[in-house]
């Protein structure tokens, strides 16, 4: 077993390797980004066809998608009924003789992913599992809210008991190419969230360019983000492989300059199993195993377990599957 | 293992292709095969082992051709070819019913290529095959337009087509495909280690309904190579090395065969300070470990600039780390077998010999047996080391870094070979001022390995001569309509009169602008009608042929002049040739006897010709299924030596002249041997015109001593004879040396208005591939 990642799934992100504190802005690092969509798009688009995860390793790997998933509810008309429904799910992802079955009975998601107003219900309903909840905040998906009302949402959804809080960055800041105040902005957020974990979402469908993916990616986590996440998902493009390879290859850069792992997340758009499984070879080719647990790499999903589940099922009892066979959310 | 565990470990399970329908396909076919000829298969004869490259199992017993083989199939494909010419649109039915064909029993042609070949399923089943039908396709349309793309030209008849082991199928549609399009039949024999889906497609083309010769494929080895190339084919196309590709352009030198070679090639892969570095460690992937190196065009000599060498390689080297190497028939592998023992052999010492440099192998297992070879990166290696510059034809990259863009360049030029060649760049000025300068007969930027069937592909120098796709391609498989009449050599008449000129004039060569003494200080003679002397013209030896091309090297700046710039040039030459109309129509009839003034008008409007087309014989875009250009661009040759023809000496030097300034080239004209005085009056024209030195060098002299010279010449890149002189095959042999490009008559008139045949003969095809997207 690798002594290094967490043996089991709930635990607290990064609790092996040191958190990534901030470093100052190296705007030569930054300009020196580049990314060529044609390669990486062709990269992206071969992928499938180079890895072919099947059998007990496709339901192994599965598996290892369910412990990495921030199990999501982001919508106005969340109640803490639907909240507590969706950590019961959290809890016991799948049905029971299918995990007795895979020898993983106590396989959970990653966390909890809900708006501030939620984290009372959601830690309540978490109580004991070790499983963390994860706020969205800053004025997401937008991000326009006050400045100080923005630090302040992060500062109450920490006291409120999350344990992760998902920022948005300013787009216009990226757009505008101030990246000192991208910088400025993000390393704000990272200190307002104290011992919780930030994860920065870059709303990539909203940058323009596989180059500012890579610039944003950069400044983040020059600024201390403990993740970097894709999308809110929210904006019309969501995570994409080629978002993803940029993403994953900015991270991989600034742990071979600092040594420092920062986390990854795609978030929205990510429904088929099959996809989980292109996205967890993605990280392994490009980053390493070590990448693949939940301190380092979440899935922002809400339908993708569902899909999941379906599969695993067809893989225990060889029958394919309804999804009116396995709890709802 | 166990779930759990898989859990744990995240590791890579087996992902296995079967191979029971490829496996029952032969079994069906009785794990043994004839040759296919005149629509059937024959019985097996003699016959050798086809054996899985990755476990070393027996596939099956093809046939060793015999002569007697060989003979029926080609006179198979004559019978068959007057009729197939006769229909395009039955032509473009049979190339669509093969592509859809292809396409249904596209897994069965992939896994039997895997098997046969040992490349990974991904890529016989992703691109291979694909490429294959795509192939089909294309071609489909060009026999249903060829009358209007291609007004003029023919079928050359039967097709000699030689094909070789590392893409079996997708070399086979290469050459089957346009040849079929244009209306030729063919015989092609696929490489002995790799016959099986050559097979499978003979038996596609029986079930399609092909007619009966069409098609006709015959197995064995290079002596079966040798048969077809002996045989009464109309053309040989051959794919393979860059060996047997010169000892086939000796055999079939005077025979009058057409003749395309595609060999092989070190290219270079250059990577600039300034480029998506992730992007292009993973091109190369692409470009070396695409068919474990296996590749005529693999980008196999890597040139990094000197800033960003190290973090270069180290991403380089654990990229490497994560390749998979193993059972080709598995899904999620890289880097399959090696073909043959043989072929894994020479890898290896080729290998070991190399006293230089640092060798990385990526830190993967390797199956126990089998044929295989580590993904390896030799690095530190100086342009002079002999994996610098010798073809390995395996998973092995070879490196050097370079400090500017000229360097880059001169590096990258620095081989025998113009196959391919890659650059990564972020910088749109630094990739399209590059492109152009890389003698390679592909180029791709930020990208590798991209073919299509509407791109021509194809080298230059050593790497080969002709181009396979698109119309380029099919101007390979095609002549023009009108048969040449028979040239008959004109003899320098005789005499022994004395001068009638009043005052001696002396006619001299043309060298480097200069007007040069001979260098063996011989003249001769030059004798009019009457049987006076009508003047002296030197004649030039070996020494003189050497300092006209060392002229023509020192002119290289012409190959860069804009085409307004050249037809200005033209156009001025023809004014002041105009000038001294009289006086050039005197000099011709004091030689021939006939009036000269018609000859120097059609002189003239060659001159006009040639200044039109100077900025007009565009390259073009090519509609490949690619978010990006694939440009056919049109470059100059280089330097020619061209041997004018007999009669119409002006007209003759002119013809030959226009045309190779108008493209950007060099030349270096031998003189109509009976008549050399209009070309040696012409250098004062050209002296007057602003042609810059060097551009057009004019020798005299007896054409059968200096065409070999010529020939041989390795820093020749075409030599043209229109001479009546039977020079064709000697040139054709001694032009194997560089595989330079030559165009020789073959005893035949040549038509000097033929603006189509100039401009092909006086151009290469660059194809330059820019992906792009932000």
């Amino acid at each position: 077993m690798d002594t290094t990642a967490p043996d089991r799934t709930g635990t607290l992100p990064s609790v092996h390797d040191p958190r990534n504190e901030p470093m100052p802005l190296d705007m030569a690092w930054v300009r020196s980004a580049r990314a060529n969509t044609s390669a990486i798009e062709r990269r992206a688009a071969t992928l499938p066809g180079r890895r072919s995860i099947k059998k007990d390793w496709q339901a192994a790997w599965l598996a290892r998608a369910i412990s990495c998933i921030d199990l999501t509810t982001l919508a106005g008309d969340d109640t803490p009924g639907r909240v507590a429904r969706l950590c019961a799910k959290a809890r016991r992802p799948v049905a029971p003789e299918l995990l007795d079955a895979l020898g993983l009975p106590d396989l959970t998601v990653g966390a909890v992913c809900v708006y501030h107003d939620m984290i009372g219900p959601a830690v309540d309903a978490l109580q004991g599992t070790g499983i963390p909840v994860a706020a969205v905040s800053t004025g997401f998906p937008a991000g326009l809210s006050p400045w100080h009302l923005r630090l302040a949402e992060i500062g109450e959804s920490v006291a409120a008991g999350a344990r992760e809080i998902d920022i948005v960055i300013s787009r216009r800041h990226v757009l505008t190419g101030d990246w000192q105040a991208l910088y400025d902005e993000t390393r704000a957020m990272r200190e307002a969230c104290g011992p919780a974990h930030m994860k920065a979402i870059l709303a990539t469908g909203e940058l323009g360019t596989l180059r500012n993916v890579a610039r944003a990616s950069y400044v983040a986590m020059m600024a201390g983000a403990d993740f970097i996440k894709t999308s809110t998902g929210k904006e019309s493009v969501n995570a994409t492989l080629p978002v993803s390879l940029v993403m994953i290859r900015a991270i991989r850069e600034f742990h071979e300059r600092t040594g420092i792992r920062v986390g990854y997340k795609p978030a929205g758009g990510i429904s088929k199993a099959k996809d989980a499984l292109m996205y967890l070879a993605l990280i392994k080719e490009e980053l390493g195993d070590r990448w693949l647990r939940p301190d380092l790499f979440r899935f922002g999903a809400s339908s993708l377990l569902g899909d999941i589940e379906r599969q695993l099922e067809h893989h225990v009892t060889g029958a394919y599957s309804a999804s009116w066979r396995h709890a709802l959310a | 293992m166990t779930v759990k565990e898989i859990f744990e470990t995240m590791e890579y399970g087996p992902a296995p292709e079967s191979a029971a329908e490829a496996l029952a396909w032969l079994v069906d076919m009785g794990d043994s095969f004839g040759c296919f000829i005149d629509g059937a298969f024959t019985d097996p004869g003699e016959t050798f082992e086809t054996k899985n490259p990755a476990t070393g199992a027996v596939l099956a017993h093809v046939t060793h051709a015999s002569q007697d083989d060989v003979d029926r199939a080609v006179a198979a494909a004559r019978a068959a070819q007057p009729a197939w010419a006769a229909d395009p649109h039955a032509r473009a039915r049979a190339l669509y019913a093969i592509a859809r064909a292809i396409q249904k029993h596209s897994r069965l042609f992939a896994v039997l290529e895997t098997l046969d070949n040992g490349k990974p399923i991904r890529e016989s089943r992703d691109i291979d095959i694909p490429l294959v039908a795509r192939h089909f396709y294309h071609h489909a349309g060009h026999a249903t337009l060829m009358e209007s793309a291609l007004p003029g030209r023919m079928a050359l008849g039967v097709c000699g087509q030689i094909v070789p082991w590392n893409f079996s199928l997708l070399m086979l549609a290469w050459k089957i495909a346009p040849a079929l399009a244009a209306g030729n039949t063919v015989v092609l024999k696929p490489a002995e280690y790799t016959s099986l889906t050559a097979l499978l497609f003979a038996d596609i083309c029986r079930r399609t309904g092909l007619p009966p010769g069409v098609v006709n494929i015959v197995t064995g080895d290079g002596a079966v190579g040798e048969m077809i190339t002996g045989s009464d084919v109309d053309k040989i196309a051959f794919t393979g090395s860059t060996a047997v590709g010169r000892r086939i352009r000796e055999a079939t030198a005077g025979t009058g065969k057409s003749l395309t070679l595609e060999l092989g090639g070190k290219s270079p892969y250059i990577v600039f300070d300034d480029a998506d570095l992730d992007s292009a460690v993973e091109g190369l992937v692409d470009a070396i470990w695409f068919n474990q190196g296996q590749v005529c065009c693999a980008g196999s000599r890597l040139l990094v600039q000197e800033t960003v060498a190290d973090r270069f390689h180290d991403k380089l080297r654990a990229r490497m780390d994560k390749l998979r190497i193993g059972d080709p028939l598995d899904k999620s592998i890289d880097v399959g077998a090696i073909v043959d023992p043989v072929q894994l052999d020479t890898i290896t010492r080729l290998v070991d010999a190399s006293t230089e440099g640092e060798i990385y192998r990526a830190a993967v297992p390797l199956p126990e047996t089998g044929c295989f070879y580590p993904p390896t990166l030799i690095t530190g290696l100086s342009p002079a080391a002999p994996l610098m510059r010798e073809e390995i034809f395996g998973p092995v990259l070879v490196s050097t870094t370079f400090r500017t863009p000229a360097e880059a360049v001169q590096l990258a030029n620095d081989t025998r070979y113009g196959l391919a060649a890659t650059l990564w760049s972020e910088n749109i000025n630094l990739a399209l001022d590059v492109a152009p300068k890389l003698a390679a007969g592909v180029v791709w930027v930020n990208g590798t390995n991209m073919f299509d069937a509407a791109a021509p592909f194809g080298g230059v120098r050593e790497s080969g001569f002709g181009r396979e796709g698109g119309v380029e391609g099919m101007m390979a498989y095609t002549r023009p309509v009108d048969s040449p009449d028979r040239l008959t050599r004109i003899e320098a008449l005789s005499g022994d009169g004395a001068t009638t000129t009043p005052l001696d004039r002396t006619a001299k060569l043309y060298v480097g602008g200069k007007q040069a003494r001979p260098d063996g200080g011989y003249s001769a003679p030059v004798f009019g009608p009457s049987g006076t002397v009508v003047g002296e013209v030197p004649k030039a030896n070996r020494k003189d042929i050497r300092n006209a091309v060392e002229a023509m090297n020192a002119a290289a700046g012409w190959a860069k002049s804009t085409g307004h710039a050249r037809a200005q040039i033209l156009y001025y030459l023809a004014e002041n040739l105009s000038a001294r109309a009289t006086e050039f129509a005197a000099r011709l009839e004091e030689m021939t006897g006939a009036d000269g003034s018609t000859e120097v008008d059609h002189a003239i409007r060659r001159l006009f010709t040639w200044a039109a087309w100077a900025d007009r014989f565009d390259g073009t875009a090519k509609g490949v299924p690619l978010r990006g250009l694939a440009l056919a661009l049109r470059e100059p040759v280089g330097k020619i030596v061209a041997f004018a023809p007999d009669a119409t000496p002006l007209l003759g030097a002119v013809s030959l002249i226009g045309p190779a300034m108008a493209m950007g080239n060099r030349i270096t004209l031998v003189a109509s041997e009976p008549f050399p005085l209009a070309a040696t009056d012409l250098y004062q024209v050209l002296e007057t015109s602003d042609v810059p030195p060097g551009v057009v060098n004019i020798l005299t002299g007896a054409h059968e001593e200096l065409a070999p010279v010529a020939a041989a010449h390795l820093d020749v890149d075409a030599v043209w004879s229109f001479s009546g002189a039977p020079l064709s095959a000697e040139i054709e042999r001694r032009a194997a040396g560089n595989l330079k490009r030559t165009w020789v008559n073959h005893g035949r008139m040549i038509d000097l208005a033929d603006d189509r045949a100039f401009l092909e003969a006086a151009t290469e095809v660059k194809t330059v591939w820019v992906p792009y997207g932000e």
